[in-house]
């Protein structure tokens, strides 16, 4: 196959590509450009929009022996991944940059740009993997590799673009993945792994919304309530500094009559009102979300799925929850057996059947275990 | 992967070295000796620069002494571009303005960006025609509004990009009458059209090793004797107290062997390439009728084929020619990797997608029919698959 492997700049793409050569696919090396202009965001070798970063995937292209270019996606990238960050924020939820990066960039415009050009398939150095089942369906898996599973933010491709995406590091653990760049010469080897989101240059999230958001914010502060008394307990300065289950931060002046640490328990964005409560509070019971994506057949409305090894993930790297999903017509409703804890609305909820990926949802509504 | 036989179309970007050029350097490589020694092997290297500047002179029509060797057309201009600028309103505290193109290479445009930020110079970048030719007029007015207030003009020779021709006798015309120095980046002329320093009557030029089928990393500023320039690098002093540093014997003698046989050639080449080149450009113009010609189609440089390919990405059109083994450019500055759209075509008049719709195809003293036959034969089906990728 003529395979796209797009190159972050760090080990794992590095190694996906190195690997997707070795397996005797004729592979092209991509770099992404995210950004106009490069050093707006992060700086360090943290991440993966850096001019170091640019550099690093090039020189492990030279290293493994493809051909590497580097496209720009920047246009889309603000569009569909930045824009909708901020709208998600705007809109008093917490959005989850990677996935809709995954929907919108990486398996979508760039795998379309790839097969347009004459590419069978786009590469990338997740760690998930990929089945064709023996009737010929698409299946996307969890990775060997637990504590590195990525297959949560993956959970946004359709089986088109499951049947055009190569996961090569899905059967490894990740010490021995950089183990295998160390062997294969590749620099990026002991390069750290990136965290947090690539287009905050600094990590500050709520400093970075303060700016860019501007006059979109929704608000420009409001009160902390006391969800059980009605008390306003402090002031902020904006509902796009808080998500849902944050504890630190909140800066309450007066200690609540317990004793005990408060957490946020809603965001009301209109009105910029943030209620706060105990801990047991923030237990969710039931969710629903729409924007449902299908990894593989769809599944028709009306479907229950109520199988023993039937969980829901709410966040990347989070715990595996019990549940009963039911599909309804873009809509998943979602019982958990095992509650959750501080569920914002805009994350993903991502259906899982054993350790393969059953599709996802935008969660619109968590609502709590009632007192 | 399959080896495809490389057809390389990228002479602008640089040039295969001449045969002459590495017998030059290969010659001083073994040989020891600082050209600045007082000593018997020093005394062997210093003569070789000499003659090398007395080639490079002879080539180009100046006096030895104003030959200054730099690491390459970047530093020639930077020193240029700064040097001509301090040394002037040192004299005179009133000259901050300083006039050029907006085409200008980079290694122009940045100093000049410099000078703004941090000598608060004031930059006049004056606008071109649409075939990227500076508008004469616009640079007459801009001298004349206050003459004594202009520190320097530098014009480029000929438009790296697309390949225009600039009017540098009539903006030398028009600055001498007031005294204002000249700098012209002349990179990408010398070897293509002729280009005579003395008569030129210009005040400085630059030109670069590799682009003449020299070695990379040398250079010249040559600059006439009377002009003064403030120094950019010091140390030593050794090129006429403006520019220190070691100086590169071998490289200085590749170049200098370079530039000799280029200036030599330059007719015959340029009888050539104009014959390649417009060969080119009807093969292709029949390949993709709506292809756009960028430039001056006639007063342009012999070798320099720039085509906008409506509805194309430039970079997707270059990853499908280079498959196939054909080497061009976008011809636009991509400092990150990240293309950012040509400010050459957008000088010219070019919306931003017609300027990442294009690319630079530079024929050279080693390209043939088939070369350009190779081009012809592949653009039709890159054209197509890059106007997919885009849909």
């Amino acid at each position: 196959m003529k395979v796209v492997a797009a190159m972050s700049g760090g080990v794992d793409s590095a190694v996906a590509a190195a690997r997707a050569k070795e397996a005797g696919h004729d592979v092209t090396g991509i770099h992404l450009a995210l950004s106009r202009n490069p050093k707006s965001y992060r700086t360090g070798a943290r991440g993966c929009c850096t001019i170091e970063d640019a550099n690093d995937a090039r020189r492990a292209a030279d290293v493994i022996g493809i051909p590497f270019y580097v496209w720009d996606l920047s246009d889309r990238f603000h569009t569909d991944v930045v824009e909708d960050f901020m709208d998600t924020y705007a809109a008093g939820q917490t959005p989850n940059p990677c996935l809709r990066c995954n929907e919108k960039i990486k398996f979508a415009a760039v795998l379309d740009r790839a097969l347009a050009l004459g590419f069978d398939a786009v590469a990338t150095g997740h760690y998930a993997t990929v089945v064709t089942s023996p009737t010929g369906d698409v299946e996307l898996h969890r990775a060997v590799d637990g504590a590195k599973d990525q297959s949560y933010v993956l959970g946004v491709l359709d089986e088109q673009q499951l049947r055009h995406s190569l996961f090569p590091l899905g059967d490894t653990p990740k010490p021995q993945v950089r183990e295998e760049a160390a062997a294969r010469g590749l620099l990026v080897a002991d390069k750290p792994d990136s965290h947090d989101i690539c287009f905050v240059a600094d990590g500050d999230n709520t400093g970075w919304l303060r700016e860019k958001l501007g006059d979109r914010a929704p608000n420009q502060g409001g009160e902390i309530v006391d969800e059980a008394t009605g008390t306003v307990l402090g002031q902020h300065t904006g509902t796009y500094g808080f998500t849902i289950g944050q504890r630190k931060g909140l800066r309450l002046g007066h200690p609540a009559p317990d004793g005990r640490p408060r957490y946020v328990l809603d965001i009301e964005p209109v009105s910029g009102t943030v209620t706060v409560g105990p801990r047991e509070r923030l237990a969710v019971e039931r969710l629903a979300g729409d924007r449902l994506r299908w990894c593989g057949t769809p599944l028709a409305p009306g479907t229950v799925l109520d199988g023993p090894d039937v969980t829901v993930q709410l966040r990347a790297h989070g715990a595996e929850h019990r549940a009963v999903v039911r599909v309804g017509t873009d809509r998943l409703e979602v019982e958990l057996i095992d509650h959750a804890s501080g569920i914002a609305p805009g994350q993903a909820v991502v259906v899982y059947d054993g350790t393969r990926v059953v599709g996802s949802a935008t969660i619109t509504v968590a609502q709590r275990v009632p007192t | 992967m399959e080896a495809v036989p490389t057809v390389y179309l990228d002479h602008a970007a640089t040039t295969p070295i001449t045969d002459v050029a590495v017998d030059a350097m290969t010659a001083r490589l073994r040989e020891v000796g600082n050209a600045s020694s007082l000593h018997a092997s020093g005394r062997r290297a210093r003569r070789i620069v000499e003659e090398s500047r007395e080639t490079v002179a002879q080539a180009l029509g100046c006096r030895p002494g104003e030959v200054v060797f730099t690491s390459g057309g970047t530093e020639a201009d930077n020193l240029a571009v700064k040097g001509l600028f301090w040394s002037r309103r040192e004299v005179d505290a009133a000259r901050t303005r300083v006039l050029g193109t907006a085409v200008e290479h980079h290694a122009v445009l940045d100093p000049l960006e410099w000078l703004e930020e941090h000598e608060a110079a004031t930059v006049e970048l004056l606008p071109v025609d649409a075939a990227g030719r500076l508008r004469v007029e616009s640079l007459q007015a801009a001298i004349e509004r206050d003459p004594a207030s202009v520190a320097m003009i530098t014009v480029m020779w000929a438009n790296n990009e697309v390949g225009t021709l600039q009017p540098i006798d009539e903006v030398v015309r028009l600055a001498s009458a007031h005294g204002i120095p000249v700098h012209t980046d002349a990179v990408q002329a010398v070897g293509s059209v002729p280009v005579d320093f003395a008569a030129s009557d210009v005040d400085a030029l630059s030109i670069s090793g590799h682009k003449v089928g020299g070695p990379q990393g040398v250079g010249a500023l040559v600059v006439r004797r009377e002009v003064d320039l403030t120094a950019l690098l010091h140390g030593g002093g050794q090129e006429r107290d403006v520019r220190s540093g070691t100086l590169d014997v071998p490289a200085i003698a590749g170049f200098a062997a370079a530039v000799e046989v280029a200036v030599k050639q330059q007719a015959e080449l340029a009888a050539r390439l104009v014959v390649l080149r417009d060969r080119l450009i009807e093969g292709v113009r029949s390949a993709v009728p709506d292809v756009v010609l960028n430039g001056d189609p006639v007063d342009r440089l012999p070798g320099n084929v720039h085509l906008s390919f409506p509805g194309c990405e430039g970079d997707s059109l270059l990853m499908l020619l280079d498959a196939r083994g054909i080497e061009c450019s976008t011809g636009s500055a991509c400092s990150a990797g990240v293309p950012q759209p040509s400010h050459v075509l957008l000088a010219m008049g070019r919306d931003a997608a017609a300027a990442r719709s294009s690319l630079r195809f530079s024929l050279g003293h080693t390209s043939t029919a088939a070369d350009v036959d190779a081009v012809v034969a592949a653009i039709a089906p890159c054209v197509e698959r890059a106007r997919a990728a885009r849909a």
